[in-house]
């Protein structure tokens, strides 16, 4: 399964390296990482892979709710197929 | 890849502007329920419903944490218990009530609907008996919800039936007074009613509806609203159109993913999407505000009824095409006490009765929520009523009547449900009375396009 992480905050070090840390404990695959910074204001979206029998999407949510919380960004963890339906025909 | 932008988008739908699913609703057929003797009735209805919905809420609450959408409510809604109730003996039928509303505690659903009887040409002895049980069965219970099909297009209006439910809503409201009359507010009077609407208090499965069936209701006016507080500047009225074209196809599509992957999980067959603009008292998630973003200053002015109706419209239009089955009543709801810019504009003397009357002629639904004085007659509740039904009939739509008589008290006075039913205000009635015409019974003949074949 599919999943989308989205970070949006304040832009300061290291925000990247703690995602993608949080992510590789967890076991999840980064597959595709966009990132932008305007003025200050910092944005990413990261599309990882869950495989079966690893870490549940929710469980995953907790984890980087907790990295947003030390970075002081707000992160959201969701399905691929929310975005795959509401914006492709 | 996904782009970006549309990716925050979502996220801000849901984060700000108050998308969520509104409600997973399961229909279950009560039709093999039927017994002779009302206990043993009401006890298979209970194990049916507790067997075939015991997943339910669990399932919603799984799509919920992995797809990251709130839903809202989890419900059920059942056949029209004066089906159910026919073979009884026992007129007692409240029984059948109770057994619902232990079903629904022991669940965890919120409502149960179909505490109903289908009585558009005339009563059978099962809907006569709930019909007349629904004052003490809303009384007694608590997450029952009631509603009584008195009309349709087909087949006109039964004005006794009408009569009746005058006299019905008064009591409801006199038995749950203590409470702020909330008995009344789970109490939904018809005229073609759907069959497979998932939204409270209206909903029931109807006959011809498979033994179960997942149908879901969408919601979002905030998201709509924002849309157009964004990009609506300066923008013509076709191009409003598209716009809420735009964003209820992005809804729907959401509402659609949910109610595909809940019955896959829970093994039932999807019935349909129902993509209703539901508001609710939080501020922004308003129709009011809606209609006031493309122009108006203050819901219930001159051109409201218009602005509805390209709303209502639209709505439709966007959502048609994200669904595989669309049904319910989808539109837009204007229920005055669940909409922060309906209180508001009731509050400031800018809506009243009259203009809620004339809106319904283009909503999807019907006067909701509105809360009446308290010494209204019941003669007056069935013209009401009727003039309400008499717009569904003759423009082969579904139109309901879901008032409260606020006991003991007076226009400018409040009442408050807490929760999603929200707050109302009393709202003046028209003068004059109707006494004689509500008294006369009969049927309302029905209009000329009813004979369409």
């Amino acid at each position: 399964m599919k999943a989308i992480i989205t970070v949006v905050g304040k832009d300061k070090v290291g925000i990247l390296a703690k995602v993608s840390a949080a992510c590789a404990n967890a076991d999840v695959n980064i597959i595709e990482v966009t990132q932008s910074v305007l003025q200050d204001m910092f944005a990413m979206t990261m599309m990882v892979e869950i495989k079966k029998g690893d870490i549940e999407l929710d469980a995953l949510r907790e984890k980087l709710e907790k990295v947003g919380e030390e970075t002081s960004t707000k992160i959201h963890v969701m399905h691929e197929d929310i975005f795959n339906s509401m914006h492709r025909i | 890849m996904l782009e970006t932008k549309d990716i925050l988008e979502t996220i801000n739908m849901i984060d700000n502007e108050n998308l969520d699913v509104r409600t997973i609703t399961m229909g279950i057929s009560l039709l093999d329920c039927m017994d002779e003797n009302i206990d043993k009735a009401s006890g298979r209805v209970y194990d049916k419903v507790c067997r075939y919905a015991q997943d339910l809420v669990k399932t919603g609450e799984d799509i919920e944490k992995e797809y990251g959408i709130p839903i809202i409510n989890k419900r059920i809604s059942v056949t029209p218990i004066g089906m159910v109730a026919a073979p009884c003996q026992s007129k007692n039928v409240v029984k059948f009530a109770k057994s619902l509303d232990k079903a629904a505690k022991n669940l965890g659903v919120n409502f149960i609907g179909g505490y109903s009887a289908l009585v558009q040409k005339g009563f059978s002895a099962g809907d006569y008996a709930v019909i007349d049980s629904i004052p003490e069965a809303l009384a007694v219970t608590e997450r029952v919800c009631s509603s009584v099909n008195i009309g349709s297009t087909k087949a006109g209006l039964n004005m006794d039936a009408v009569k009746m439910m005058g006299k019905i809503v008064k009591q409801t409201a006199e038995k749950t007074a203590d409470r702020d009359c909330i008995g009344a507010a789970k109490l939904v009077v018809f005229c073609n009613a759907p069959e497979d609407n998932p939204f409270m208090a209206g909903a029931f499965h109807g006959a011809g509806e498979s033994d179960c069936v997942i149908n879901v209701g969408v919601s979002g006016p905030g998201v709509v609203r924002a849309a157009l507080a964004k990009d609506g500047a300066g923008k013509s009225i076709d191009e409003i159109a598209d716009m809420v074209k735009k964003t209820a196809f992005k809804i729907t599509r959401m509402g659609q993913l949910v109610a595909k992957e809940a019955s896959k999980r829970l093994c039932v067959p999807f019935g349909i999407v129902d993509l209703s603009l539901a508001p609710t008292p939080a501020v922004g998630d308003s129709v009011a505000y809606i209609l006031e973003e493309m122009g108006l200053e203050s819901c219930g002015c001159h051109g409201t009824t218009a602005a509805l109706a390209l709303l209502n419209d639209a709505v439709k239009k966007g959502g048609v095409m994200a669904s595989s089955h669309v049904g319910g009543l989808s539109g837009a709801f204007i229920p005055v006490s669940e909409d922060a810019g309906m209180i508001s504009a009731a509050k400031k003397g800018a809506l009243d009765i009259t203009k809620l009357e004339c809106m319904t002629a283009v909503c999807s639904v019907g006067l909701d929520m509105i809360v009446v004085p308290g010494d209204i007659s019941a003669e007056t509740i069935s013209a009401i009523i009727a003039d309400e039904a008499a717009i569904g009939m003759v423009n082969s739509k579904t139109t309901a009547v879901r008032l409260i008589p606020a006991i003991g008290k007076k226009a400018g006075d409040d009442l408050n449900f807490g929760g999603l039913l929200g707050t109302g205000p009393v709202m003046p009635i028209r003068k004059g009375n109707a006494d004689v015409f509500i008294n006369r019974g009969g049927r309302l003949p029905a209009p000329l396009q009813s004979l369409k074949n």
